[in-house]
């Protein structure tokens, strides 16, 4: 790490591939910078993440998880993002409650043409989990139907 | 194997301890920067000449005898060089420097920086407040890369200065602003030179609210995507010198000597759609858009608002960048008015669209629009203005006359006459005007080539029952060019033009169609996973941060990978055939390419694949470049793990990947056209002069609908004899089949595999029909009044009624008409426009007054909302003396029988007074209302309704006639009260939309769908409440899930729902998602 022995928070962006991802593209043509902590996993649609996979980032050492899609509205298969808004309300509740501290796990709209918000947006999510500090295995293994 | 191996002699050298391997004949300064290494610098610029003049970049060079200071920037690596980059020695020498230069100019910023962060404060020596820190690269540029020389440092010691020769403006300067872009001090060294001011290069895109370079990408989204040279101002157009931008591209694709071309196009039919041109506000000085830097127009404050403009979404004013407290709105700048009597027809909603926008980014703005009617006659746009005045946007009813500036403040103060008639000033901190649509300026020029008649003010003429036919047949127009208009309408407009250019070329449709010749798909069933991945330098623009061959050298160590190699630039066409070798050579079933966005390169790498045999799904992108190395430039090291990590995510997911093949399905190439009206005969007419078998249903006795009642439109055309001519052309169709009296009973299928069952009356047996897409063409229907005396005086009337009464010979004309507006229409639960109500009024009205030139006309409206050119009918209505007397929803008149008439009580605001108009006719405008089968065929069609009944498109601006649910389309007044034109319009638009999908023979499932597990699915339909396609559907009897293939979208938001794990989502499975979070 640059000679620095400091520790970086490892942070995972769940991003829809018609907003969020093209956002993050943008910001990318654009060349505006934004700190290397985050892994970008795209998928067709916010509604595609199951809450099961915010809970597996965390238990494979993520300090952090960043949900984003298209603005209300804007979805390209017109309700995903709602449907993820309902269901991502519903889990930050929950794990917050679980004592999870509210800044590891966000969520955020950023349009295809927003790329100066996405990178502003990765450094504030940067900061957020840094300021919370490491994960330190907060999440145990739980049994799932998945395993 | 790698890249650099191929490359010139390399030497080995030590930067700050860490062995460094480069290419010879390079400085310390571009290998220190190659590897991250952070050197101060003044006058160095990678396009000119290392000048060595600053001293800035001085490192330590260790010559083995002694060390030596030297400047970087022009100092050759030599095989063993160790070099220190900040050593003490180093950070005293550049102290000084910084020092003199602080000294010398105390106000730069760029020197403050740089003080402070080598801790230099108030420097020893005299202040001199220049602001020139004598780098030279003004000059230097000048001469070196424009090819002018027009100054030069002069002087030595304490006198040196940039002059020109003797010290007077240059005659050689070309004013091309080098000298001012380069400039570390930012000063404007034009003036000194030339003694001109510099000009900004204005952003088109951004309506000169930015500068741009002379190459440029016009705007983020352009397509394509590539930089353009404008040559009119490039310097190198001008004196064949600078070339900068050739000497930065490294994959050498900038070529100054490309020419227009003149391309030969042999068709069969030309649609033009060029556009509108914004009102020129300068024509109205008075209104200050030029005199004063806080007016602006409508346009640029839509750039103002946006993320993406000049000020990244912030709201602020152009004179100072600050907030703006009060923002005023003008409407109808360069509309509704003598020289341009026509309403442009969007501005209204888009004031109201800005003020929310702007509260919803700084909630202490306030927003007032000065208009003189709403016109918000789009769908949803009533409960649009509704919620902004909820909101707190204020309106005001006045037109301003004046802009004043207050000299300081740089407020602007608006003069404007009151409702109340008197004079008011008010101030504000900017002002929006809200300019209107005008024809694009070359309109004359389109109209001489494509030999099509324009009217005086250049707008397209059009037909009057073919709204996008031009005066000459085979040109076809679309868009506001024709007339103002909104997104939606532009957009059915585009699709009808379409539909009548396939009319005429009917015959020869698939004609110019080759089909390419694929390889036979591998079958890879039992092979275990062996990868290839190609990692892509991208010229610089990767391979310059991330250390490209360590990724590549990484990834061949990564499990089931069978070979790994990195290119210069893995999208040429040269590395498709060498991927293509390389699946053949290595027996590579996965491929991996990490390079760029898959958004934009994905579809060209899987048809690579798919050309060597593999199926294209067999692929993965690994984004190491928009989401890596242009985004972590400075930081080597850590973007160099990032690429490897997202490399190996990708490797991950690519191991469980599965060929996809999509799924296939006949198309039945039979429409359905439900309703008989004029909206369902032009589709049926369309789609059948397209080549294609119809079937139309109508449920009552006979065809024409409600335009049955009207016998001319507001521009005077025989609305009669058009229907009369439509009908016999759909009779006459042989692929026309018509059933009236029939209704539908059941529907069953989807996209191109529709079964309806139909009832006819008097008949015992049913009819099935089997059809590959249906249009919705249901109508709607006037809604009685319940107020006002109707059904109760014989004096009262609808507008309908009216209509068909007017033009027969025994019409008694009145001696007072009173005329009332939105009766049903824009209150409690119907708050929305029926649109053409205002048109029609009028245009009975002064069908009165033709009649009977004394008869006394009274309209007493809301808002007058005439849009498009039907305006100049309202002018001409005031013209003839026919009075408008406006109402609010607290005052709205009251009607009581009054012997043989009625007498109307209103309160007039203008003469504040009440006024009781003793009339023999009351006209009331009835609301449209949907029809009531609207729900009933909803739920056969499994497609949604708005909150008033009308038919619900898949997206109100960009899909105005097709429904979430594929092969379903929409036409007529069931989407939305409209004018026989844009009924028209609609109905084409349609059944262009239905023809794409029964052009086809098949149709090919999108195949990255969801697919269900059936011995995990329990029944409990969770999946099928989120679907938005109606593509998962409950099987009661087996208690069990399915999803249609044909009408699935592979959002996955079913799978994500599913408490039992039981969908997947091919491409991107949960397993696949999980592997790449345990890998990230």
């Amino acid at each position: 790490m640059d000679g620095n022995s400091m520790w970086e928070p490892k942070i995972v962006a769940f991003l829809c591939n018609w907003c969020s991802y093209a956002g993050a593209d943008l910001a990318g043509v654009s060349r505006i910078q934004y700190g290397p902590n985050i892994r970008i996993i795209r998928v067709p649609c916010s509604g595609r993440i199951n809450p099961l996979y915010i809970l597996k980032a965390f238990q494979n050492g993520a300090d952090g998880v960043l949900v984003s899609g298209c603005h209300p509205g804007d979805c390209h298969y017109i309700s995903g993002n709602l449907v993820a808004r309902r269901k991502f309300t519903l889990l930050k509740n929950f794990l917050v409650y679980t004592g999870l501290e509210p800044e590891r796990i966000q969520f955020s709209w950023v349009s295809a043409s927003e790329g100066q918000r996405f990178a502003a947006l990765m450094d504030k999510v940067i900061a957020d989990v840094r300021k919370t500090g490491p994960m330190e295995n907060q999440i145990k293994e739980p049994r799932l139907a998945y395993d | 194997m790698t890249l650099s191996e191929n490359s010139g002699e390399m030497l080995n050298i030590t930067i700050n301890g860490s062995p460094v391997k480069a290419e010879a004949g390079k400085t310390i300064l571009e290998v220190a920067k190659d590897i991250g290494v952070d050197i101060p610098t003044l006058c160095y610029n990678p396009m000119l000449e290392a000048y060595g003049g600053c001293r800035l970049c001085v490192v330590e060079a260790d010559l083995g005898r002694r060390k030596k200071i030297v400047t970087s920037c022009n100092y050759e690596i030599w095989e063993g060089l160790k070099v220190e980059t900040d050593s003490q020695r180093v950070r005293r020498s550049r102290r000084m420097t910084i020092e003199l230069l602080l000294a010398r100019c105390p106000e730069v910023e760029f020197i403050k920086d740089l003080a402070l962060k080598y801790g230099v404060h108030d420097p020893r020596f005299p202040l001199d407040h220049d602001d020139c820190l004598l780098c030279g690269l003004c000059v230097r540029i000048c001469n070196e890369r424009m090819g002018v020389g027009a100054a030069s440092l002069v002087g030595r010691g304490a006198e040196a200065k940039m002059d020109t020769p003797y010290h007077i403006d240059s005659e050689v300067c070309i004013t091309c602003g080098a000298c001012v872009s380069i400039c570390p001090a930012q000063t404007p060294r034009l003036k000194k030179i030339s003694g001109r001011e510099p000009i900004m290069q204005e952003s088109e895109f951004e309506l000169g609210l930015k500068a741009r370079p002379n190459i440029y990408i016009p705007f983020a989204q352009a397509l394509p995507n590539i930089p353009v040279i404008d040559r009119d101002n490039c310097v190198h157009f001008y004196n064949d010198a600078c070339r900068a931008c050739q000497d930065a591209c490294p994959a050498g694709a900038i070529d100054y000597t490309q020419q227009d071309e003149l391309i030969d196009l042999k068709v069969g039919a030309v649609i033009l759609a060029p556009g509108f041109c914004a009102y020129d506000a300068d024509q109205k000085p008075e209104m200050g858009l030029v005199k004063y830097p806080n007016v602006i127009s409508s346009l640029q404050f839509e750039r103002i608002l946006s993320a993406s403009g000049p000020f990244l979404g912030k709201v602020v004013r152009p004179s100072d960048k600050r907030k703006p407290d009060r923002i005023a709105f003008i409407q109808c700048i360069g509309s509704r008015e003598r020289e341009n009597n026509f309403c442009s027809s969007v501005c209204c909603m888009y004031a109201i669209k800005e003020a929310i926008i702007a509260r919803e980014h700084e909630a202490s703005i306030t927003c007032s629009i000065f208009f003189m009617d709403i016109r918000a006659h789009g769908k949803g746009f009533d409960l649009y203005y509704e919620r902004a005045r909820e909101l707190g946007i204020e309106f005001v009813r006045s037109r301003p006359f004046r802009v004043e500036e207050e000299r300081d403040s740089r407020n602007l103060t608006l003069t404007y006459e009151g409702e109340d008639g008197g004079y008011n000033s008010r101030e504000f901190d900017m002002l929006v005007l809200s300019t209107g649509l005008q024809p694009p300026k070359t309109s004359g020029e389109i109209a001489a080539k494509f030999g099509i008649e324009t009217d005086c003010r250049g707008f397209a003429l059009t037909r009057p029952f073919e709204p996008v036919s031009t005066t000459r047949d085979g040109i076809y127009v679309c868009g506001p060019f024709s007339e103002p208009k909104d997104i939606p309408e532009t957009v059915v407009e585009a699709s009808s033009a379409a539909s009548c250019a396939m009319v005429a070329l009917s015959e020869s449709r698939g004609e110019d169609v080759t089909i390419f010749e694929l390889p036979p798909e591998r079958d890879i069933t039992g092979e275990p996973p062996r990868i290839g991945i190609f990692v892509c330098h991208c010229g610089k623009n990767i391979g310059g941060v991330v250390d490209v061959p360590s990724v590549s050298n990484y990834a061949a160590g990564l499990p089931n990978v069978v070979y790994a190699e990195d290119n210069l630039y893995t999208c040429s066409s040269d590395t498709q055939a060498k991927i293509k070798d390389k699946i053949k050579e290595h027996g590579l079933n996965r491929v991996i390419v990490a390079s760029c966005s898959p958004r934009t390169h994905e579809p060209l790498f899987q048809e690579t694949l798919r050309e060597a045999g593999l199926n294209p799904h067999l692929f993965e992108m690994a984004n190491i470049r928009d989401q890596c190395s242009w985004v972590h430039m400075h930081e080597k090291v850590l973007a160099t793990e990032k690429a490897k990590d997202l490399v190996r995510m990708a490797a991950a997911k690519v191991r469980l990947s599965q060929p996809v093949t999509s799924i296939r399905l006949p198309v039945n190439k039979r429409a359905l056209i439900i309703g008989g009206g004029i909206a369902g005969l032009t589709s049926a007419v369309s789609i059948a002069g397209q080549g294609f078998e119809t079937v139309l249903v109508e449920k009552s006795a006979g065809l024409g609908g409600n335009a049955r009642e009207l016998t001319t439109d507001l521009y005077g055309n025989d609305v009669a004899s058009h229907l009369d001519a439509l009908i016999k052309e759909a009779e006459r169709n042989d692929l026309i089949q018509i059933m009236i009296n029939s209704e539908i009973e059941h529907v069953d299928g989807f996209i191109g595999n529709f079964n309806t069952r139909i009832k006819t009356a008097g008949k015992n047996d049913y009819t099935e029909i089997e059809h590959g897409v249906a249009l919705i063409a249901t109508g709607a229907v006037a809604s009685v009044p319940g107020e006002y005396l109707y059904g109760r005086n014989r004096n009262v009337k609808t507008i309908l009624e009216l209509s068909g009464e007017i033009d027969r010979e025994d019409f008694i004309v009145p001696e007072t008409a009173v005329f009332i507006q939105c009766v049903g229409s824009r209150e409690d639960a119907n708050m929305y426009c029926s649109r053409v109500c205002c048109r029609a009024s009028i245009r009975n009205a002064l069908k009165l007054k033709e009649k009977e030139e004394k008869t006394n006309i009274f309209i007493l409206y809301r808002d007058i909302r005439t849009y498009g050119f039907s305006e100049e009918y309202y002018t001409l209505a005031r013209e003839r003396g026919i009075n408008f007397i406006r109402y609010d929803l607290e005052n709205k008149p009251e009607v009581s029988a009054n012997g043989s008439g009625v007498s109307v009580k209103i309160y007039d605001s203008i003469l504040k007074t009440g006024l009781n108009i003793k009339a023999d006719l009351l006209v009331l405008a009835s609301r449209i209302a949907p029809n009531p089968d609207n729900d009933e065929l909803s739920k056969y069609f499994k497609v949604p309704l708005s909150s008033e009944k009308f038919f619900l498109e898949s997206h109100v601006k960009l899909k105005p006639v097709d429904f979430a649910t594929d092969g379903v389309f929409v036409c007529g007044l069931a989407h939305y009260p409209k004018n026989i034109r844009e009924s028209i319009s609609q109905a084409m638009a349609a059944g262009s939309r239905a023809v794409t999908v029964l052009s086809r023979d098949t149709i090919d499932a999108a195949g990255k769908v969801a697919v269900v597990r059936e011995n995990r699915c329990s029944g409990c339909g969770a999946c099928v409440q989120v679907c938005a396609y109606n593509a998962v559907s409950l099987d009661e009897e087996r208690q069990l899930v399915t999803v249609n293939e044909a009408l699935c979208k592979g959002c996955g938001a079913c799978a994500a729902s599913c408490r039992g794990g039981a969908i997947s989502l091919r491409g991107f499975t949960d397993e696949q998602i999980l592997t790449m979070l345990k890998n990230f």
